[in-house]
């Protein structure tokens, strides 16, 4: 039978099963064959805390998202197109998000009366017409794949296990996906249990064969490559992303970069990249806590490295007390928080951007710290590099607000040319600065850093430390005035960092309505006002990368819209601060879900702004 | 692991051009101990002995917590560090772990490396970083003016224990040799000549030294130690420690009893009876045990080197990692790096 061919400009897959049913492989797969074929994608990994949740239970749900074009976007997508669900609860717990009309392909072997109670389904739904809104597929993914299997001689359980690949072949010919990379990837990651890698490459295969022998699937889809910026690209999460962004800082600034860390999520891939790496001599060392990490760090900036530490948001509380003392002694130091929802350990896989106050002010004193927000997963690249440069140029710990979004989802990225990236390197002290003294913090009139002076440079020995220090010598002191002094200055290098402009999008520019954001809202906010724009409403956009200091312009550029509209995963952090420091009548949208917001949301919340003027 | 970089010490740390002496290390600070307190003695003492390592002044780095002891970098005219309470060991191990060629020294006390820091302390023992810790045990806190710390003496009346503290005391020693130092030893602030000869051991050795000194407060908890410095009971109660010598006092004797060691009259036991000291011993189980003698009151207390035994540093594990890797693999190449996953062209 010949199957019909038909032509997407979009899709949004998700797939979804169990925690131990692989579905986030399934999905870094299925992502790699789109990126290769040429598509723009954007992804949303959604996975428990738990390692293994009860199995077949709500809370065990683990998903993956994949929104994939012919055209450049901008978010993993709203509302899938298709749900692949490997058993009753990850139906159940997906079915909510599914638009009418949308594709189902269940996994109809687990759809037994056990995993049905389980989720407090009494009968099946796919057996009585509760699921008549969407297209179901129902195809017995478990005993096709161990049919299929059969005669390699491998046990059950094995064979069951390789049901993901099943459904993997399945969509890839489903959306015509490239398969030879996903073969050899198989036949590498199994290596080593070669009867394992068999098993899944003929379960690959046998999906993609099945998709094109039954009758529950009658069309298949193209969607053609993107016609993006021309370019090398590549696929890469944040979490990767930032950790090369460190790698290319550390060869950009020429200091070896040492990272002090402690495992904990979202941020613990960033340590695992960065210990793959020691031939760009780089340290990593994991501590004994958070506050060891940063403290590890803060002692190697000491000694002239590129000091480190990654975490998330129960781990900057620890490291706060390092960080003032980095403050104190104007050191060089980059903290990385990949914020998650809180408070208290909150829902550690789950997206937020919460930190930020705590960012701004989480210390005792006045303590002042600038703070970068990437946008993307790879502008995270970007943003560590930017954030080590101002690190290095004033002698200041830096924190850099990633988010669990941008962490894992991921993005092809435009690749830079490397003899393009800023060259951040730095001069250490070298000799004395006032006649035949040196003095530790006498300030470099321009920029306000004081010189760094490393251990093993004679003549230069001195000592720092968390008091108070004297102007210019760096001697304790407790005079009133030398304190007022020093405060005043501290406050002033950082805000004379200097960071660009911010940038208004605004393609008629006659738009009244400005909608701001910082951080991993970009993608979102970007694809609202692009659907407000496209029907025919006058919006302009704005993002803030830089929080501290804040772009020198960004007043003006707010109190020049009747509106100003800021969409935060908070309750409002940056609209605190920006009507705090611009007396500007900020607008305000808030959730706190820990998922990221949708386009289509945004869009109805921009039109309302809109048209209440 | 194939051959470490191992048994270097101070092996890596340049040597100075010229002869240094005690003033060569004396910064132009003021002095702010209160009087007649042992850190005196203790300043005196490193600053005259530092001049014998030989090596360059830039090239040693002075790093404390906080405490009246974590002041002590401030006087060394040496590259210094004076963190916040207990991170101490954890900074300079960042330090030393990518900086061979420092001699890094941590300044610590009671409170700050065995209460807010003592996670610190035994990770940094276990882990075996190119460390130098000496340990100012005064046996109260001093800088917030006389609470019992960590190693007061249970019912230790303070002001924050006005009916006796509660809580028994950590040993210190017993903790280093629980955590596995490499290296661990014991001295007082009054007797400079065994003071300095910890400290060139302690210097010389490879790894984390931990130093004990009994340091004596005399504004809050004065003569803390004076049985250890009475000349009438001293030379009785104190066990000194010496390599390959029988572990005894001028009247008491250390020997392997049916329960474990015990202390006996020297009159009452035959001379090789008498434990020989072994500080090379790579089973930490008797040294452990020489630590408890002095349980529960200073009746006899051993003084001096309790262990000493070769294993890699984690500084040198950590270097030889990334020479292996770039041996392996050839130095790091950012253009590879990005361009090397799987890529694809537009346009
Ligand atoms: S309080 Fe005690 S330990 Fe502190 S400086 Fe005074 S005498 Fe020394």
């Amino acid at each position: 039978m010949a199957k019909q061919v038909q032509q997407l400009d979009r899709v949004i897959i998700r797939f979804a099963g169990d925690s131990g049913d692989g579905m986030q492989l399934t999905g870094d797969r299925f992502t790699a064959e789109t990126a290769e074929f040429g598509n723009d994608l954007s992804t949303l990994p959604n996975f428990p805390a738990e390692i293994r949740a009860p199995a077949g239970t709500l809370p065990g749900v683990s998903s993956f998202q994949l929104h994939f074009a012919d055209h450049d976007i901008l978010t993993p997508g709203d509302a899938p197109n298709v749900l692949v669900a490997m058993n009753p609860a990850a139906l159940k717990a997906n079915l909510g998000d599914l638009p009418r009309g949308a594709d189902i392909i269940a996994n109809t072997d687990e759809f037994t009366k056990r995993n049905l109670s389980k989720v407090g389904y009494s009968v099946s739904p796919i057996d009585d017409d509760s699921l008549s809104e969407w297209r179901v597929h129902a195809v017995p993914l478990t005993s096709l794949t161990v049919r299929a299997l059969d005669g390699l001689g491998i046990s059950k359980k094995d064979a069951e296990r390789a049901k993901n690949m099943f459904a993997l072949g399945l969509l890839s010919w489903l959306y015509h996906r490239p398969t030879e990379a996903t073969i050899k990837f198989l036949e590498s990651k199994f290596a080593k249990k070669p009867d394992i890698a068999k098993a899944n490459i003929v379960a690959f295969q046998a999906g993609w064969n099945y998709g094109e022998t039954t009758e529950s699937f009658s069309v298949s889809y193209e969607i053609k490559p993107a016609r993006l910026a021309p370019g090398i690209y590549r696929n890469i999460s944040g979490n990767q992303a930032l950790a090369y962004g460190l790698i290319a800082a550390s060869v950009q600034s020429k200091l070896p970069l040492f990272l002090g860390s402690y495992p904990i999520t979202p941020a613990s891939d960033i340590l695992h990249e960065l210990s793959k790496h020691k031939r760009f001599g780089i340290r990593t060392f994991q501590a004994e806590d958070e506050i060891a990490g940063v403290a590890a760090a803060l002692g190697a900036s000491f000694g002239g490295a590129l000091g480190v530490t990654t975490t998330s948001g129960p781990g900057v509380l620890l490291k706060a007390e390092t960080v003032g003392l980095a403050v104190a002694t104007e050191l060089p130091l980059i903290l990385v928080d990949v914020q998650r929802a809180g408070p208290s350990t909150g829902m550690p896989t789950k997206t937020e951007q919460t930190d930020l106050l705590m960012a701004m002010f989480g210390r005792n004193g006045e303590s002042p710290v600038p703070i970068v927000a990437p946008s993307t997963p790879s502008d995270c690249f970007h943003s560590a590099i930017e954030a080590a440069r101002i690190a290095v140029k004033y002698r200041t710990p830096v924190i850099l607000l990633s988010d669990g979004y941008l962490a894992n989802g991921s993005e092809p990225w435009q690749l830079p040319d490397v003899a393009d990236l800023p060259d951040i390197s730095t001069e250490f002290a070298s000799g004395p600065n006032d006649g035949e003294n040196f003095l530790p913090f006498k300030r470099d009139p321009a920029t306000l850093a004081r010189p760094w002076a490393v251990p093993g440079t004679a003549g230069l020995e001195h000592r720092i430390g968390g008091i108070e220090k004297a102007d210019g010598t760096g001697n304790i002191s407790y005079d009133p005035n030398n304190h007022d002094l020093m405060v005043r200055l501290r406050q002033a290098k950082i805000d004379g960092v200097d960071v660009p402009d911010l940038e208004v999008d605004d393609p008629d520019g006659d738009a009244r309505v400005l909608v701001l954001g910082w951080g991993s809202t970009y993608g979102p906010i970007a694809a609202a006002a692009r659907r407000v724009r496209r029907a025919g409403g006058k919006v302009a956009q704005a993002h803030l990368r830089h929080l501290n200091p804040l772009p020198a312009n960004t007043g003006e550029v707010l109190r020049s819209y009747d509106k100003v509209l800021l969409p935060e995963i908070n309750l409002g952090q940056l609209a605190l601060l920006l009507r705090a420091r611009f007396l500007v009548d900020i607008i305000s949208y808030n959730r706190v879900r820990g998922l990221p917001f949708k386009a289509e949301e945004l869009a109805g919340v921009i039109q309302d702004v809109i048209e209440s003027e | 692991m194939n051959d470490i970089v191992n048994g270097r010490g101070l092996t890596l740390v340049p040597k100075s051009d010229t002869k240094l002496g005690m003033k060569d290390f004396k910064s132009d600070q003021e002095v702010r101990w209160c009087p007649g307190c042992g850190d005196y003695a203790i300043l005196a003492a490193v600053q005259s002995f530092v001049p014998e390592l030989g090596l360059k002044r830039e090239n040693m780095v002075f790093v404390s917590g906080i405490g009246c002891s974590s002041r002590f970098p401030y006087y060394m005219d040496t590259y210094g560090f004076h963190s916040i309470h207990g991170r101490a060991p954890a900074i300079a191990t960042g330090l030393a772990a990518s900086r061979p060629d420092l001699s890094v020294w941590v300044i610590t006390g009671d409170g700050d490396a065995l209460s807010i820091g003592g996670n610190h302390l035994i990770h940094a023992l276990r882990r075996n970083v190119n460390l130098n810790i000496l340990l100012f045990n005064n046996r109260i806190y001093g800088l917030t003016k006389g609470q019992y710390s960590p190693t007061s003496e249970i019912g230790k009346i303070t002001k924050s224990t006005p009916m006796g503290s509660l809580d028994k005391p950590f040993n210190p020693i017993s903790l280093a040799i629980g955590a596995e130092a490499s290296f661990v030893a014991r001295t007082i602030d009054s007797d400079r000549k065994h003071l300095q000869s910890v400290l060139r051991e302690a210097a010389e050795h490879q790894g984390t030294s931990l130093v004990e000194i009994y340091q004596n407060c005399n504004i809050f908890n004065d003569n803390a130690f004076e049985q250890l410095k009475d000349p009438e009971v001293r030379d009785d109660i104190t066990l000194r420690l010496e390599h390959g010598q029988p572990i005894a006092s001028a009247s008491k004797a250390v020997r392997q009893g049916p329960r474990g060691l015990e202390v006996v009259p020297r009159a009452s036991v035959r001379e090789e009876e008498i434990l020989v000291h072994d500080i090379h011993n790579p089973d930490p189980s008797l040294a452990f045990a020489l630590s408890r003698l002095d349980e529960p009151a200073f009746e006899h207390v051993p003084i001096g080197i309790f262990r000493s035994v070769d294993r890699p540093s984690y500084d040198a594990l950590m270097a030889d990692q990334l020479d292996q890797a770039t041996t392996d693999r050839g130095p790091g190449d950012l253009a590879d790096l990005l361009y090397g996953g799987d890529t694809w062209r537009i346009g």
